[in-house]
């Protein structure tokens, strides 16, 4: 027998999980973001790269951006938290890791449901954004 | 009573007005001779480097422009942030399409909690085209940043002046009818239901041509990782009109796909070194304050003028974007 409408209105339990995680991380990684960013230009946290030499490389490609600033690519930035401007990262790093943790979060969902070609794509999916975020693409 | 109707026109103009003024003044902030002579003239950088802090502050002003035309034009922060910024500003394109995508991200971001609770954008429906696109926004992004930077303006042009014709042309179908839904999307139970809020209505849906969606999913997340742009554009097109989900699921679906698909990209660019924190943080906050302020207006207004306005800023941009991978 067909369920009513009513019931299958009722959002899936997975989607209700993904939109909880999702909105969190949001609001979390935007506060980290905008903190750092006042801690960043008003000088309360030095930065590795002077405010006033900021129009020096932001027209030039990001190699020569790099190798004139001695700063590596991938994660690099973790070892240079110390500076007002690579603090930043953190909220960066956050908004963009909210995907992969709502993926992550999912996937056991699916599987208590045996709904396994979700749950493939769910893993899946959390492997291809982890290849990403490695930093391995930063060395080709 | 009567006076009513005049009262709202009133309103409706003066908002306009508001809206025509705050565009003119982004077009002339980004004067293409101010931004060329900043970018290379190395006594301009210097006197820049006095006031390093105008650039922050332009860029929250002309993306908080941005964020209100992308709402009133219905299209994404991200495809109006890349072409204007690197057409007109003296930013280069490496960072401009890094910033371009954590706009984009956070943008989708914002908004995917809602609309995944209202049961709008569907998980089961993004899932497959998510991993699609995601995969081939870190090829187009490795590509993107491989090569040189002409041939990516030259591209980046033509495909901003193909999506200026896609919003010029592309059909939209409120409930596509088709006979029944694919065997890939039936094995995959691909379909959802909605309660449509204006009717009360309880609308099931389901999707065709799957096989052939999924396969526009590579180019759309190529396009995107390559050039830093939301795809919006182009996921509405084949969620409603290709796979034939409802209107109203497919916008929901794509702006929560963005925030998958833009995720693969902006790590590669991040990993690259392609974020300015002072690009990237005021940029976000002035598209996102922009869409707030643009989604009141959107209340009071009919929003058509504008979107014509904003196909002639997207085309005007593209052309510049165009003449620049030329040299000309």
């Amino acid at each position: 027998m067909a369920n009513k409408p009513e019931s299958r209105l009722t959002l899936q339990a997975e989607q209700l999980r993904y939109a909880g995680i999702m909105e969190k991380g949001m609001f979390f990684g935007l506060a980290v973001l905008i903190v750092t960013f006042i801690l960043y230009v008003t000088g309360i946290i030095r930065p590795y790269i002077p405010l006033n030499e900021f129009s020096r490389y932001f027209h030039k490609d990001v190699n020569s951006y790099l190798a004139e600033t001695n700063i590596d690519a991938g994660w690099g930035w973790i070892k240079m938290l110390q500076y007002g401007d690579f603090l930043n990262f953190i909220g960066i790093a956050i908004l963009a890791s909210i995907t992969i943790l709502c993926y992550i979060f999912i996937v056991p969902v699916f599987w208590k449901k045996k709904d396994w070609v979700f749950a493939i794509l769910a893993i899946l999916e959390v492997i291809v954004l982890l290849i990403a975020a490695s930093g391995l693409s930063a060395y080709y | 009573m009567s006076n009513t109707p005049y009262l709202f026109e009133n309103l409706r103009i003066r908002k306009l007005l508001i809206i025509a003024v705050s565009l003119i003044a982004a077009i002339i902030l980004a004067t293409p001779s101010w931004a060329e002579t900043t970018a290379t003239a190395s006594n301009a950088a210097q006197e820049v480097d006095q006031a390093w802090w105008l650039w922050p502050i332009i860029l929250l002003a002309v993306t908080f422009v941005m964020g209100i035309l992308a709402v009133l034009g219905g299209i994404g922060g991200g495809v109006l942030f890349v072409p204007i910024i690197s057409g007109f500003f003296p930013f280069h394109l490496d960072f401009v399409r890094g910033t371009g995508l954590m706009v984009a991200l956070t943008g989708a971001l914002a908004a995917g909690p809602s609309l995944l609770k209202m049961n709008l954008a569907s998980l089961r429906l993004a899932m497959p085209a998510a991993l699609i696109a995601s995969i081939s926004a870190i090829f187009g992004a490795m590509i993107g940043l491989a090569i040189h930077t002409e041939i990516v303006h030259i591209a980046l042009g033509v495909v901003i002046l193909v999506i200026c014709i896609v919003m010029i042309t592309a059909r939209k179908s409120e409930y596509p009818v088709f006979p029944h839904a694919d065997r890939l999307s039936s094995a995959m139970r691909i379909c959802g239901i909605y309660q449509e809020v204006s009717t009360g209505e309880t609308i099931d849906w389901k999707v065709h041509r799957t096989p052939l969606g999924l396969f526009l999913f590579v180019i759309i997340g190529f396009a995107a990782g390559m050039f830093g742009l939301g795809a919006g554009w182009a996921n509405v097109p084949v969620l409603n009109i290709v796979m034939g989900a409802p209107l109203k699921i497919s916008v929901a679906t794509s702006k929560f796909l963005l925030s998958v698909t833009d995720t693969s990209a902006a790590w590669i660019y991040m990993n690259k070194g392609c974020l300015l924190p002072l690009m990237v943080v005021p940029s976000i906050v002035g598209i996102m304050l922009g869409s707030f302020v643009g989604v009141r207006i959107l209340k009071i207004t009919k929003p058509t003028v504008v979107r014509w306005i904003v196909i002639g800023l997207l085309a005007f941009a593209g052309v510049r974007t165009l003449l620049k991978g030329l040299g000309i």
